[in-house]
């Protein structure tokens, strides 16, 4: 779960990690409330959207006095901020965060993540921050030190030696690095964060080290213990239908440009039938996982997701039962199909427990779809189909 | 022969109380493995289906000697029971829990490392030796018993497609991992190979991966270096968008690494061979494996 950066730069602050002041606001007379609290201009409006990249996106401005922030703010709010993250369509923006601009000497990168191959806590620091850090990493590898902390033992003494080497901060400076990242890493370890990211870690000319930006991401498994962070979820972002695919406790992610619906058990399965969907000539609509263990309810709710995708002229269903039977299934295909005019040609394939049940209830029900039972005969027939709609 | 799971696996059963322990219990009994007990936390005394429930794992294993553990308890207890099951030297864990928070299994995978405990999952499927037990959730009609193909996985359902082919094809197993899908987990592809490549009845070896990680092309180098019997992959995902997220948790495609193209050139690039089409995966084994 992403938080925004007004909500991650809360966390900081309680934390003890420096961050400008400033505060959210959305409308413009609530930016500018919130600027004649702060010690003056200049300032920046940054538009809060989770998407990454919005810098490059048009969605971070420098104002120098009132006129100008009315006029900027104005133009923010309500603006399709298009990034590199956000999708073709962009997203809305609805809030922005007012912030006192700093005087910067020096632009750094900080990060910490888990590491999945290691089973650690992986923290990255490079002296040269800003907007082109992956370019960096991917060029110079060496810029970004990457220093991984066993999370049975801690942050040690020798962990903050090797980032302070990698930063080269100012004398002036270095004395706040170790309870910087001290609080970073606390923070992390406390509140089950997958991401902490700041970009960029600013030293001032005055030799403080500010966190300028912050992303934040929780651990969705952690949100059972983490429930006042858990309560900042915003889903204004999340696409409608995926958001009535988690209520049904389904796993479902449209895909732009495709026109087969699937609806498949397990990940993996969901994946390679994707996969399947393409060797037959089409592409794959969404993903849509209904679990090991779908009841004929949650069938239901998936087949009325995938058919209210405008986009959908083909269903492929792929059931390999085994946990999940195939009878319940296609009962819940039926009782499904007596709720929502199907108009689009389906293609069932049912394997594994109870497949040749299924397989007769749906013939039974006389309805007008295709079953078969293996997967060559699956693509044999998508692509008969596909031609066929064409 | 098998790996890990044989005939003198005695399992208990973590949450064997609740619904889909007792169900997915009564399966793995019925295919024929030992499950000497259960544990729920104030539930001892009393048994379900004959099978007597322990508030401890040191109770159960003081009482039957079980040497192996099946863990279906709820994610925010689940860190805690595969660590009870270490600490009470079970040398084979399975967790099927799914949702585990990650910043726990951080901690259990570095607890877990140098013991001689080996932990499959979480969020898995589990183990099946063929014809001789099994610890999990997976369909055991679809199995061969008798060899002589490993299967190891990340997946649930698409290893049963794997294996139901092989099957039909007549191609036995003498065992069927399932990793899991998770960022972090016990057992990883490697530590799955070496054991198939060591044991004798295992002639060769299926290997399923998915989109995420870095995991497949860590395998890739290893089959080439340290295996002398034949691996046939899969990897799928090859139509998933980057940056999407595919329901597991591991599978997070970023910065053009873990991708299906790159997994896939991987494998080759060490000589694995690799089937392309699911559809035709048992008949591709059949030749490859002939």
């Amino acid at each position: 779960m992403k938080l925004h950066e007004y909500q991650a730069k809360e966390l900081f602050r309680r934390h003890g990690v420096a961050v400008p002041a400033g505060g959210v606001a959305a409308t413009v007379d609530e930016a500018v409330n919130v600027a004649r609290s702060l010690a003056g201009y200049p300032l920046a409006i940054k538009a809060q959207v989770q998407a990454g990249g919005r810098g490059k996106g048009g969605g971070v401005r420098l104002v120098q006095n009132e006129e100008e922030l009315r006029l900027a703010a104005g133009e923010m709010f309500g603006m399709r901020l298009v990034t590199a993250q956000s999708g073709p369509a962009g997203v809305t923006v609805g809030k922005v965060l007012v912030e006192q601009g700093s005087r910067i000497d020096r632009e750094c990168y900080f990060a910490l993540l888990v590491d999945r191959a290691t089973a650690s806590i992986l923290i990255m620091a490079s002296s040269r921050g800003g907007m082109e850090i992956e370019e960096l990493a991917r060029t110079e590898p060496g810029a970004v030190a990457m220093v991984r902390v066993n999370p049975l033992l801690g942050l040690r003494g020798y962990h903050l030696r090797e980032l302070a080497a990698a930063l080269d901060l100012p004398a002036e400076a270095a004395p706040a690095l170790a309870p910087l990242v001290r609080s970073l890493y606390d923070l992390f370890v406390k509140h089950d964060c997958t991401l902490v990211e700041i970009n960029p870690l600013v030293v001032t000319v005055d030799n403080r080290l500010v966190a300028l930006d912050a992303k934040v991401e929780i651990d969705g498994n952690a949100l059972f213990r983490q429930q006042e962070l858990a309560a900042l979820r915003d889903d204004s972002e999340t696409d409608p239908l995926e958001l009535a695919a988690k209520a049904a406790g389904l796993n479902y992610i449209k895909l732009s440009g495709g026109t087969v619906g699937t609806m498949v058990n397990g990940a993996g399965l969901a994946m390679a039938s994707m996969d399947l969907i393409g060797q037959a000539g089409a592409r794959p609509a969404n993903f849509l996982d209904v679990g090991g263990g779908a009841s004929a309810t949650a069938i239901a709710a998936g087949l009325r997701i995938l058919l209210s995708d405008p986009e959908v002229r083909l269903l492929f269903i792929n059931i390999f039962g085994g946990i999940l039977r195939c009878d319940l299934l296609a009962r819940g295909l039926v009782a499904a199909a007596q709720e929502v005019a199907i108009s689009v040609p389906v293609v069932v394939r049912l394997a594994g427990t109870n497949a040749e049940e299924g397989r007769r209830i749906l013939a039974e029900a006389g309805l007008a779809w295709r079953p078969v039972t293996g997967l060559a005969e699956a693509v044999a027939q998508l692509e008969v189909t596909v031609g066929e709609e064409r | 022969m098998s790996i890990w799971l044989d005939q003198n696996t005695r399992a208990v059963v973590q949450g064997l109380t609740g619904r889909e322990g007792r169900f997915h219990a009564q399966r793995c009994r019925a295919y024929g493995t030992a499950i000497v007990a259960g544990v729920t936390p104030g539930k001892g005394g009393s048994s379900v289906d004959g099978v007597p429930v322990f508030d401890t794992v040191r109770e159960a294993v003081a009482e039957t000697s079980a040497n192996a553990s099946l863990i279906f308890v709820p994610p925010s207890f689940a860190a805690d029971a595969i660590l009870e099951a270490a600490e009470n030297t079970l040398t084979l864990v399975v967790c099927i829990t799914e949702g585990i928070p990650v910043h726990d299994m951080l901690r259990v995978k570095q607890y877990l490392a140098g013991r001689s405990t080996r932990l499959i999952g979480p969020n898995c499927p589990g183990i099946i030796s063929p014809g001789i037990g099994k610890l999990g959730i997976m369909p055991g009609e679809i199995h061969r018993p008798g060899g002589p193909v490993g299967v190891v996985s990340r997946s649930g359902t698409l290893t049963y497609e794997v294996v139901a082919q092989l099957s039909s094809q007549g191609l036995g197993q003498t065992t069927c991992v399932g990793i899991g899908g998770d960022p972090v987990v016990g057992t990883s592809f490697i530590a799955c190979l070496a054991a198939f490549e060591a044991d004798p009845a295992t002639q060769a070896v299926v290997m399923v991966g998915e989109i995420g990680g870095t995991a497949e092309e860590e395998a890739a180098a290893f089959i080439e270096e340290k295996m002398s019997k034949p691996v046939v992959a899969f990897i799928a995902g090859r139509t998933a968008p980057p940056g999407k997220r595919m329901g597991h948790a591991g599978a997070i495609v970023s910065h053009g690494l873990g991708t299906a193209g790159a997994k896939i050139d991987a494998l080759r690039r060490h000589g694995v061979q690799v089937c392309e089409d699911l559809a035709t995966i048992g008949r591709f084994c059949a030749e490859a494996f002939a």
